[in-house]
């Protein structure tokens, strides 16, 4: 009988182990060896010795991290490809979170887990869609994990930015987004719905914009908003960090349409603590559906939870007779839309 | 599509703090909108319609048989607000493909479903509804649906919108219902305007201008007459066959918060007045009639504790006849005249000030240092009654602020235009603290009466001050001083110092002071007067 992936995937103060391959997924401090979901920067942290990712996650840290702290040694491994590393068989899926980011699929004596990082069953242009593939332990996150959380169709929170910019063609519409993966989305769906004039970014956004599009993502015009002038702005979409959009730097705008693109603008209170005129429920998440819809596709018989709301995705398993377990993973969901994204933070 | 339309403006309305914005988004529902659905979606969000016949308890039972008690439970407690998390866990049905309600469509269903039918009626809109339309739609049948649209901000939208003055318009809103048909054919030039008839209207009030002490020295004191201020709010009171109202200063109908001046009202005229808690013959302060304020029912208690009395001032119709062109001193003898047949129960008539100066005038204003006055009015002998703030006829004349110097306690960021920046205060007094030292007690929050380049000065000065947050809250070292004007001082329960401030404003920054130095409670509870004037 296969050993139990409880037996040779361990949870350690570093995150998840695989032991008999010896390497860490997504690891929290500086270790020897690590396989990386995507290149957000919870899960793709400086200063590990060898680095296996998908080229464009390896590209992704190269541009955030430097390539001096990107890894010592970097190690591409594409969708398709696998390789058995002391025995233990690794291979990667599309998880269609942002481009690059992917499934870590791993395989010992017959056991087989998932590891999905974050991802969402939405289309997005920008990267390769969600592929499931079938296993005995699927690790999810839980970040939307409440029947509360359903996201609408993309497309009809961007036409609700473009109906906005048509009410009120004087004032800026400043949207606030995540650098990474949820700027170039948003990009893109704008371009989708017809918006062909450039779009003007905060300058933390402007690199990773760069590398999508030498990463073959074409974006359209781009301009920086730092350079432009107030008057220019009037009725221009601004792409900020959410931490930007409300705060001094939004000040130099002409009568700006503050608009936060998040999942959870889907809740009210949420959008009303940060001063949100315009909310666009827009995620790179599975949502509760997504979640759900997901877990049953994959067929495993227990599922690990590594961040977010575990207490109701548990409970939910729990009736369909799917053996759920919370791993409280430590430092996940601290970038793009975990909950404790400082909602008053003023780094711009 | 006109439900979720609806849904739609509402969420924008919601979320959207300037005024501007919100005339704009109501100008294209007008523009955008059919008739029924846009007068129906009118009356909604001005209060005129509202729906009580499903309970929130309907709506629970409804969500409970399609739900896990435990999700719904964690949901909850998430979201907070009931009724959104029952728009937004709804489970969405494949197929269900039958078209959105139409606004009108689900007033009438509403109107016309028996009780037992209603579970089934909501239940099967829910379906074909995405999730803002299903929290109009809740919000709509429970009656909850609160969205900062005031009927006037939605009358100022129909003027621009139309063309037509605001005034014009407020001649005829009471003589409308809903779906408002007449008025939208008027407005939009189709039809004849509406005539209100026999039902009670309102009539636009005059406003006043403030008056700089340096502008007094340029009046006649022959050509003015002068009142106190009373520190109320201002009604106007519409009675005859057609009908008894009580109208805000705004046009809103506040007829059910004042049953007993409503049972008082058998006459047959219009009535300009200031809406006064009343006991024993004295003012009580604002504070008091606050507990009166935005009711729909008034419990016994409450008229018995908190009774009211309307001070009236001006009359503007009696009977039939329009006294408005009349100079003032021709309407106050017709008011003196008609108190004097009437006599109303409940109501009173404002004194009028005798003075021969206008220092004298001053000199009586500053000794009048009653909560229930904040200063003067001086309305020109002549002066007719119109509509709105015409320069140069009424003129009010506040009493000087009273200040104190207080400490910097906590900051919050504003809304809108000031969303990025610190701009409401919470400022503390010193008093002791029971162990020999001292310590702060808020007083009171001020979000004005400080310049732009001084608010830029605060905000950076927060920043880089905070020593903690709570959310949008930013508590700051207890180092800078602020002087802080107000009109008056009040005795409250509600506040932990004990006293509430009317209208405090920020006046200077002291940064020449020390915090140590800064007002003890002390100081701010002698300014406290509960005595009615003697001087009326």
């Amino acid at each position: 009988m296969p050993p139990h992936p409880e037996t040779w995937l361990r949870v350690t103060p570093e995150g998840l182990f695989c032991v008999p391959g010896g390497f860490h997924i997504d690891p929290l401090r500086p270790v020897a060896r690590a396989v990386i979901t995507h290149g957000h920067a919870d899960h793709a942290r400086p200063d590990h010795g060898a680095v296996l990712a998908t080229p464009e996650t390896l590209a992704v840290m190269r541009t955030r991290l430097g390539a001096a702290r990107a890894g010592a040694s970097q190690q591409p491994l594409r969708p398709g490809e696998a390789l058995t590393e002391r025995g233990v068989r690794l291979w990667l899926r599309p998880a269609g979170h942002i481009l690059g980011s992917a499934q870590i699929c791993l395989e010992w004596r017959g056991s087989r887990v998932v590891v999905s990082g974050d991802y969402k069953r939405q289309p997005d242009p920008t990267c390769a869609p969600f592929e499931p593939q079938p296993c005995d332990v699927f690790v999810t996150e839980a970040t939307f994990a409440l029947p509360v959380f359903r996201h609408p169709p993309p497309e009809r929170e961007a036409a609700k930015l473009l109906h906005s910019l048509a009410l009120f063609p004087e004032r800026t519409h400043v949207v606030g987004c995540y650098a990474l993966g949820k700027c170039q989305r948003l990009i893109r769906l704008l371009r989708a719905a017809g918006w062909d004039r450039p779009i003007h970014l905060h300058g933390a956004l402007l690199g990773l914009c760069r590398l999508y599009e030498e990463l073959g993502v074409a974006l359209g015009p781009l301009l920086p908003a730092t350079a432009a002038d107030r008057a220019a702005l009037r009725g221009a979409i601004v792409l900020a960090p959410p931490s930007a959009v409300a705060d001094r730097w939004a000040r130099r705008l002409a009568e700006p349409v503050v608009a936060l693109a998040s999942g959870w603008m889907r809740v009210r209170q949420r959008a009303k603590s940060r001063g949100v005129e315009l909310p666009l429920v827009v995620s790179d998440h599975a949502d509760w559906d997504g979640l759900l819809a997901t877990i049953v596709e994959v067929g495993a018989p227990e599922v690990w939870v590594t961040h977010g709301r575990d207490d109701a995705l548990v409970h939910a398993l729990g009736q369909r007779g799917i053996r759920g377990r919370a791993l409280h993973l430590v430092g996940l969901g601290e970038e793009d839309e975990g909950p404790e994204a400082a909602p008053a933070a003023d780094a711009a | 599509m006109s439900l979720p339309a609806f849904a739609a403006l509402l969420e924008r309305l919601v979320f959207t703090p300037g005024r501007n914005a919100k005339l704009a988004l109501l100008r294209d529902w007008f523009a955008t909108q059919p008739d029924p659905d846009r007068g129906v979606g009118l009356a909604a969000l001005t209060g005129e319609l509202a729906f009580t016949a499903a309970k929130p308890a309907l709506v629970r039972d409804l969500v409970a048989a399609r739900t896990d008690p435990v999700l719904l439970a964690l949901s909850h407690d998430y979201v907070g607000d009931f009724a959104e998390t029952v728009a937004l866990i709804w489970p969405e049905r494949e197929g269900a493909n039958a078209p959105p309600p139409g606004l009108a469509e689900v007033a009438e269903a509403l109107e016309l479903t028996p009780k037992a039918g209603l579970p089934a009626l909501i239940a099967g809109w829910l379906d074909t509804l995405d999730a803002g339309g299903r929290l109009a739609l809740i919000k709509l049948v429970t009656g909850g649906l609160r969205v900062g649209a005031a009927a006037r901000l939605a009358r100022t939208a129909l003027a621009e919108w139309s063309g037509k003055p605001v005034e014009a318009i407020e001649e005829v809103w009471h003589g409308v219902a809903p779906p408002y048909l007449p008025l939208f054919a008027w407005l939009e030039g189709r039809g004849p305007r509406p005539d209100p008839r026999g039902a009670p209207v309102f009539r636009p009030l005059m406003l006043a201008h403030p008056l700089d002490d340096a502008e007094v020295a340029a009046l006649d004191p022959a050509e003015w007459r002068a009142e106190w201020k009373w520190d109320g709010i201002r009604v106007q009171l519409a009675a005859g066959p057609g009908g008894r109202r009580i109208w805000s200063r705004g046009g809103e109908d506040v007829s059910a918060a004042f049953p007993e001046i409503l049972e008082a009202m058998a006459f047959h005229a219009v009535l300009d007045g200031e809406l006064l808690v009343i006991r024993d013959g004295a003012v009580a302060p604002f504070a008091d009639l606050q507990q009166r304020l935005n009711r729909k029912l008034v419990p016994a208690r409450l008229r018995r504790d908190v009774p009211v009395g309307v001070r009236l001032y001006d009359l503007l119709f009696e009977g039939e006849e329009d006294l408005r062109p009349l100079p003032f001193d021709a309407r106050r003898r017709r008011l003196e005249a008609w108190a004097a047949r009437a006599r109303p129960a409940r109501m009173d008539l404002s004194p009028q000030i005798a003075f021969a100066s206008f220092a004298q005038l001053a000199a009586i204003r500053s000794g009048a240092r009653a909560a229930s006055i904040e200063g003067l009015m001086l309305k020109r002998a002549d002066s007719p009654y119109v509509a709105g703030r015409v320069k140069g006829l009424w003129w009010k004349w506040k009493r000087d602020p009273l200040s104190i110097d207080a400490v910097l306690m906590y900051a919050q960021r504003g809304h809108g235009r000031r969303s990025s920046f610190y701009s409401d205060y919470t400022f503390g007094l010193w008093r002791p603290d029971g162990r020999g030292g001292e310590e702060l007690v808020p007083v009171g929050k001020a979000y004005s009466g400080y310049t732009d380049q001084e608010l830029a000065w605060l905000d950076r000065w927060i920043r880089a001050h905070t020593i903690a947050r709570f959310g949008p809250v930013r508590e700051v070292e207890k180092t800078l001083v602020l002087e802080v004007i107000f009109d008056a001082a009040q005795r409250s329960t509600r506040h932990k110092s004990g006293v509430a401030l009317r209208f405090p404003r920020i006046a200077r920054i002291r940064t020449d002071k020390p915090a140590g130095e800064a007002d003890r409670l002390e100081n701010l509870l002698a300014y406290v007067e509960d005595r009615p004037s003697d001087d009326a």
